[in-house]
């Protein structure tokens, strides 16, 4: 695949609708196009995290550590966005990624996810909707999780 | 050492002076009868109107006009050459004698380095001692020749002047000389002010080196704080400061000269005055009057020469002494510890006694303050205590570092400070917490321990022979070491080795202690190795490489695709054009990738392959894309160094081009602004840039300019690219490339430990670990050991000392770097290897020392505690508890 046929798909992909093609060719240029195989870990959780990856192409898997063992709590596939967390607020990751078919990668450094965001507001903005996207929904399902839990002891 | 310049001169070359000196003299007559000779010549031999027949007797033979002549101009040319040959010979012999003097300084002063004691280094540093070894004594070579002849000859001469006007006339005599009382008192009093500046200025002069290795030493420092400009007023401050003592000594040195030249000058003033009265008198004959005239004016040469030479005189002497006193301190180590050669023979005697041992600097509060103790040196024995316990510095006197300020510490019975560096240095090993390690390679710093004395001389063919004999007498004449560096100095039996394969293993079996073998198994698969004097290895690496290229194929599918193979008849995608082009490794500057594109040869390939109207359009599209890319970065942003084919002050200038290309295509640009585009292309890789401009095509077509470079390939540019060669060992590549013989592939996870993970598969399979891991003992370790990290440092220490394997070995806080797992390991195969011999251990936390027998727990320069460490440690409220409360 080269490069401008990347820059089509990094097009469709919501959060980079709005930015100029030579600088989603530069996003391209300098970020690395990874393979997994399937079962392959993209990275562990509580590692620390020095990169965020687009899904180009394939289907993974996020993984949750708990006390009673691995949790799988979604699915991500293709123009997902994973990985962002851990290098916007310098936590270790909070969940493993694991590829569940043959999966490809945009590799973003650290460094030009932070450059493409002070350099495009658009950008940013569109992080943000994304996050609170996810916000509102683990909102939702706490609240949900809660009433359950009390409910649960109200029965008891 | 000599405390003034001219006893040093003297008591180490008086009888060359006095052959000097008697050169000079000897070579005065002759001196003196060429410049008669000229007045003989015209005065008498080139008289036109002699009358014929005329005869001149000349050594008793007589002679006509003509021959006389000639006789006369043939003793002249024969003075010419005699006059010249003395000047050429003496020149040269005083050349030598002040070379063999400065070289015999320049060793005394070092040698007295290597005898100083530790703690005069915290007030010395490199920098003041640099110079005074190099430069500052540099001079003294120069004046060691003239110091006795020169003033003799001068002083002599000068003497024969006066003689000679006082012969004339006393008066006129005593008139030349009248000022001479007071130039020698008045010339010594200005030039003492000159002396102090002098002293003044070497100080300043040091001290500004001391300053420029302190910056280098603490450039990090400096730019993490933003002091450059700090540090730039003080250098100028300094440098000012020596502005004005120069200026200030050449103003008086001047000064004296003018003083000198105005009271000569006054001279004849007498002589006419006072002269001329005596000539109109009738007291003196008008001839005489002219003669002293031409006496006196050439008194002031000499006179000159004189003054020159005591104002360098006193130079040197300030210099000299400056210099001296700085390596004259009390405490120097005496000089027959470091050449007595008396190992000892038997194993160290048990015990090492402390009596009354107190250590302090200056007048600095002792941090060993009257240490009673015995210690057994069979046995293991952990020092504890915090910082400025004294722990470290009872660690650094046992290893005799240092040496008691007061009290004796003894090993059977004999008073330690007084044995020989062949004892302690052999016998016991000391590892510091920060060591040094020696500009060289891993090994050369791994056997360093091992270097004591030459022991197997150097095979040398006749000519050698003769040139190291020559050598050795220089040296020795020059009061140097006599030792050759070019003799094998390992002691291997030292080592419990039989020659340097045995000791090669013993290495390893100590890097694997260690735990760095990992490290220099790594460095070694990037190191290279030269087939000719390693055959037998190379075989073994194409071994390797058939049995990776097996373990690849039979993984195909999952594995293949982990590496590209180099193929004869394929294009590489994982590699650059230039590599695919060359399909070898450019040995040399020749073909390097940066001047590929200027290179003739590579320009004929292209074009014979067609190819080059592709590679400019090429280079246009790879230029406007890194325009399109990289343009509005910031210069020197890191992206120009990691992706940007073009670096950042070069990126403007493709600008037009691009421009041009677009506007008119690439046919009518300039020949050179064709090659610049022509070098991009060959950078590039395809699988990695993805720029999508080299299809199959065209690989075909860059395949078909590799067989032509191959195959039409100069004989005289054959050594400057190794090809590839699936049955060659490629000497230009490291050894991991050799074992790949293809690229890693671009755009896999984790492919790189994958790849690692099966090169290690094939080097277990091969038995070859050990190998690579010597070939990486021969790395560099770079400046200081700047290659290495401050772990591989300590371990490489920490390898050193066990590989002499001593008897006594003391380690103060020499683990405090490695991680905690691997200093588990390590500190259990130490103590298990030490059984029943010594090991003294200051660890850097006290815990470490959970299981030792004897704990000695310092506090305040005293031993507070001393036990088993079960015991101390469940004192409530001792010493040993607080301080593992406090850990």
């Amino acid at each position: 695949m080269s490069i401008l046929e990347e820059v089509d798909l990094l097009k469709k992909i919501p959060l980079f609708a709005n930015i100029e093609t030579s600088k989603l060719k530069l996003l391209a240029f300098t970020s690395e196009r990874v393979t997994y195989a399937p079962a392959e870990t993209v990275f562990e959780q509580d590692e620390i995290g020095q990169e965020a990856h687009i899904i180009m192409s394939g289907e993974a898997e996020v993984i949750v550590t708990t006390p009673t063992g691995p949790l799988t709590v979604a699915t991500v596939k293709k123009n997902d966005f994973v990985g962002e967390i851990a290098i916007l607020c310098d936590v270790p990751r909070t969940a493993t990624i694991r590829a569940k078919s043959e999966l490809t990668t945009l590799c973003i450094s650290k460094d030009l996810f932070f450059r493409m965001i002070t350099e495009f507001p658009q950008m940013a903005v569109e992080i943000m909707r994304v996050l609170a996207q996810r916000l509102e929904k683990t909102t939702k399902v706490l609240a949900q999780a809660e009433q359950e839990l009390r409910a649960a002891r109200g029965d008891a | 050492m000599q405390r003034n310049v001219f006893s040093f001169i003297w008591r180490f070359s008086r009888l060359e002076q006095i052959y000097v000196l008697f050169l000079t003299v000897a070579s005065f007559p002759f001196l003196y009868y060429s410049l008669e000779l000229p007045k003989l010549i015209v005065n008498e031999a080139i008289q036109p109107n002699q009358e014929a027949g005329a005869v001149f007797s000349l050594a008793g033979f007589e002679f006509e006009q003509i021959p006389y002549l000639f006789i006369l101009s043939g003793i002249f040319l024969a003075l010419v050459f005699v006059n010249g040959g003395f000047k050429y010979y003496i020149n040269v012999y005083r050349g030598r004698l002040g070379e063999r003097m400065l070289r015999r300084l320049r060793y005394e002063l070092y040698l007295r380095v290597l005898r100083f004691r530790l703690p005069r280094f915290k007030r010395m540093s490199q920098g003041e001692i640099i110079p005074m070894i190099t430069q500052e004594v540099e001079p003294v070579g120069g004046f060691v020749g003239d110091a006795f002849a020169l003033p003799a000859f001068q002083g002599g001469t000068l003497l024969v002047y006066l003689v000679f006007i006082f012969m004339q006339d006393p008066i006129l005599g005593a008139a030349a000389i009248a000022f001479y009382p007071l130039q020698a008192y008045l010339i010594p009093k200005l030039q003492y002010h000159v002396n102090q500046l002098g002293k003044r200025r070497v100080r300043a002069v040091r001290q500004l080196s001391d300053k420029v290795g302190e910056t280098v030493a603490g450039t990090g420092e400096v730019l993490a704080h933003d002091t450059a400009n700090y540090h730039l007023a003080d250098y100028t401050h300094r440098l000012g400061e020596i502005y004005d003592i120069r200026y200030e000594i050449f103003r008086r040195k001047f000064f004296i000269k003018f003083l000198n030249n105005f009271i000569n000058q006054i001279t004849p003033f007498f002589f006419y005055s006072i002269g001329g009265y005596l000539v109109i008198q009738g007291d003196l004959s008008f001839g005489a009057l002219v003669a002293v005239l031409a006496a006196y004016k050439d008194l002031s040469g000499p006179w000159r020469e004189l003054l020159n030479y005591y104002q360098r005189t006193e130079d040197i002497r300030i210099k000299y002494d400056q210099v001296v006193q700085q390596f004259q301190p009390e405490d120097i180590m005496p000089e027959e510890q470091i050449h007595e050669d008396r190992p000892l023979t038997d194993p160290l005697p048990a015990e090492i006694t402390l009596s009354n041992v107190t250590f302090a600097e200056d007048d600095a509060v002792p941090s060993v303050d009257g240490i009673n103790l015995t210690l057994n040196t069979h046995a293991h024995v952990a020092v504890l205590g915090g910082s400025g316990s004294g722990k470290e510095e009872l660690t650094m006197l046992l290893a005799r570092l240092l040496v008691p300020s007061s009290g004796r510490l003894s090993v059977g019975g004999q008073d330690m400070s007084e044995l020989p560096a062949s004892i302690v240095g052999r016998a016991i090993a000391y590892v510091g917490p920060s060591a040094h390690m020696f500009t060289d390679s891993l090994r050369a710093n791994l056997y360093y321990g091992l270097k004591h004395r030459p022991l197997k001389d150097p095979v040398l063919d006749e000519a050698e022979q003769a040139v190291r004999r020559r050598q050795l007498a220089d040296a020795l004449s020059a009061g140097n070491s006599s030792f050759d560096i070019g003799a094998d100095w390992i002691d291997y039996e030292a080592a419990g080795a039989t020659g340097p394969e045995d000791l090669q293993a013993r290495a390893l079996e100590i890097l694997t202690l260690v735990e760095l073998d990992d490290d220099v198994y790594r460095m070694g698969l990037n190191g290279t190795v030269d087939p000719t004097a390693n055959e037998a290895l190379a075989d073994r690496i194409l071994k390797a490489r058939l049995s990776m290229r097996g373990r690849l194929e039979a993984n195909e599918g999952t594995m293949s695709s982990l590496v590209e193979l180099y193929e004869q008849d394929r294009y590489n995608d994982s590699a650059t054009v230039a590599e695919n082009v060359l399909f070898g490794t450019p040995v040399g500057h020749v073909f390097s990738l940066d001047g590929l594109a200027d290179n003739s040869y590579m320009q004929q390939v292209l074009e014979k392959a067609s190819l080059t109207e592709d590679f400019v359009e090429m280079g246009g599209k790879v230029a406007a894309t890194m325009l399109e890319l990289f343009a509005d970065l910031p210069p020197g942003h890191e992206f120009f160094e990691q992706f940007s084919f073009i670096s950042s002050e070069e990126l403007p200038e493709f600008q037009p081009l691009v421009a041009r290309i677009e506007r008119e295509g690439t046919a009518k640009l300039r020949p050179e602004d064709r090659r610049r585009l022509m070098a991009l292309p060959f950078k590039l890789i395809p699988s990695r840039h993805r720029l999508g401009l080299i299809d199959p095509p065209l690989q075909e077509r860059l395949l078909a300019a590799r067989r032509m470079f191959a195959a039409d390939l100069p004989a005289e540019w054959r050594e400057a690219v190794e090809f590839f060669d699936p049955a060659k060992y490629n000497t230009a590549s490291s050894l991991l490339d050799n074992i790949l013989f293809g690229k890693i592939r671009y755009g896999q996870s984790g492919i790189g430990d994958k790849v690692q993970a099966m090169v290690a598969e094939v080097v277990a399979e091969l038995d070859l670990r050990d190998d690579i891991v010597a070939i990486g003992l021969d790395r560099s370790v770079g400046v200081a050991g700047a290659r290495l990290s401050t772990i591989q440092r300590q371990k490489l220490a920490l390898g050193r000392a066990l590989l002499k394997q001593p008897d006594l070995l003391i380690l103060n806080q020499a683990t405090g770097a490695l991680d905690g797992s691997s200093q588990v390991r390590v500190h259990a195969e130490l103590r298990r290897r030490f059984q029943g011999r010594g090991l003294v251990w200051a660890p850097h936390r006290p815990g470490l020392a959970d299981g030792f027998d004897d704990v000695l727990v310092m506090a305040g320069g005293k031993i507070a505690q001393r036990g088993s460490f079960a015991v101390l440690a469940g004192q409530e409220g001792g010493a040993l508890a607080t301080l593992l409360e406090s850990e």
